[in-house]
């Protein structure tokens, strides 16, 4: 490229009113070996900026496999309910169960306690029998 | 209970690095001219992409995510050397100058090239930002004005002289020898 086209360039660029298409000349321009002595001073700066394009990001990204996340969320949500709804089913029914059970308890022992208030009234009524008797006999 | 699937398509992993790999270098790199300690760097690269991934479906609906990115790494750097800088801590970096300069490290510091590596370290962040942008990633005016939140007229401005001062750097360094 002509001198004084780089000269002209160089003018530009320091005012940032190069293209990027002009300033990729200008890279061109000094990554080559001919570079005209007194634009020498110039090349350390475009050749550092293609250098500084060739960095790599080299480490590695630990994704963690978070797309399906609020899925098993879900899943797991329902899991849990139906495993409460079916313990807890299985609890209310053995509570169901003792507390009828206590129920009849109640029941039986309150039947037990007048079933023997009944027979100390049968005693009474016993004794009024001998009594009935006694008198039978002596008649 | 109902799972409500309103969102967008959910990306797999590796459709994500698809979308991200033609410019994971480009953050990195940005990152460590804001950061200059390489693993900070890649750090921040780092969380960033995670940060782009946890947001996965959200991505789609950006319509240019390279830009996003870039605004995302950008403040990400500013806001970790604003914590340092507040906590008194200097970013601690070893991928260069140790105090004792080895004889190859010399070396290195006599070639210019890292020079100019050096002289960019001392601009301030904006014509950091500015520089690389256009110099290295070879943005054009209006996505650096739209990324650095600048009027494209003062984009130029700070272009021009991050690009003088580096020039006059460099020439006090010819004719110093090293600074």
């Amino acid at each position: 490229m002509a001198l004084d086209k780089i000269e002209i360039l160089l003018e530009k660029y320091f005012e940032a009113t190069t293209t990027v298409a002009e300033e990729e000349q200008l890279r061109d321009y000094f990554s080559q070996d001919s570079v005209a002595p007194h634009l020498e001073q110039y090349t350390p700066m475009f050749t550092y900026f293609s250098k500084a394009k060739d960095e790599r990001f080299t480490k590695q990204v630990p994704l963690k496999p978070r797309v399906s996340y609020h899925k098993w969320i879900s899943i797991a949500a329902v899991a849990v309910m139906a495993f409460g709804i079916y313990f807890g089913n299985d609890y209310r029914e053995q509570r169901e169960a003792e507390f009828a059970y206590q129920e009849t308890k109640k029941a039986l022992s309150l039947l037990a306690q007048n079933l023997e208030r009944g027979t100390e009234k049968v005693a009474y009524l016993n004794e009024f029998e001998q009594a009935k008797q006694k008198i039978y006999n002596n008649n | 209970m109902v799972h409500t699937t309103t969102e967008q398509p959910i990306m797999t992993q590796s459709e994500f690095l698809n979308v991200v790999m033609p410019f994971k270098d480009k953050l990195y790199r940005l990152s460590k001219r804001l950061l200059i300690s390489s693993e900070e760097a890649e750090d921040a690269t780092q969380e960033v992409l995670m940060k782009l991934w946890s947001k996965n479906s959200d991505i789609t609906n950006y319509k240019n995510v390279e830009a996003f990115a870039m605004t995302m790494t950008k403040n990400f750097c500013l806001d970790r050397l604003k914590s340092k800088q507040s906590s008194n801590l200097k970013l601690v970096h070893s991928n260069y100058e140790d105090g004792n300069t080895s004889l190859q490290k010399q070396m290195e510091a006599r070639d210019s090239i890292s020079w100019v590596e050096k002289i960019m370290e001392e601009l301030p962040e904006q014509q950091k930002l500015v520089l690389q942008l256009r110099d290295v990633e070879e943005y054009d005016f209006k996505e650096i004005a739209d990324l650095l939140e600048m009027q494209p007229t003062a984009v130029r401005v700070a272009l021009s002289r991050a690009r003088k001062t580096v020039r006059e750097k460099l020439m006090q360094k010819h004719s110093y020898g090293i600074g």
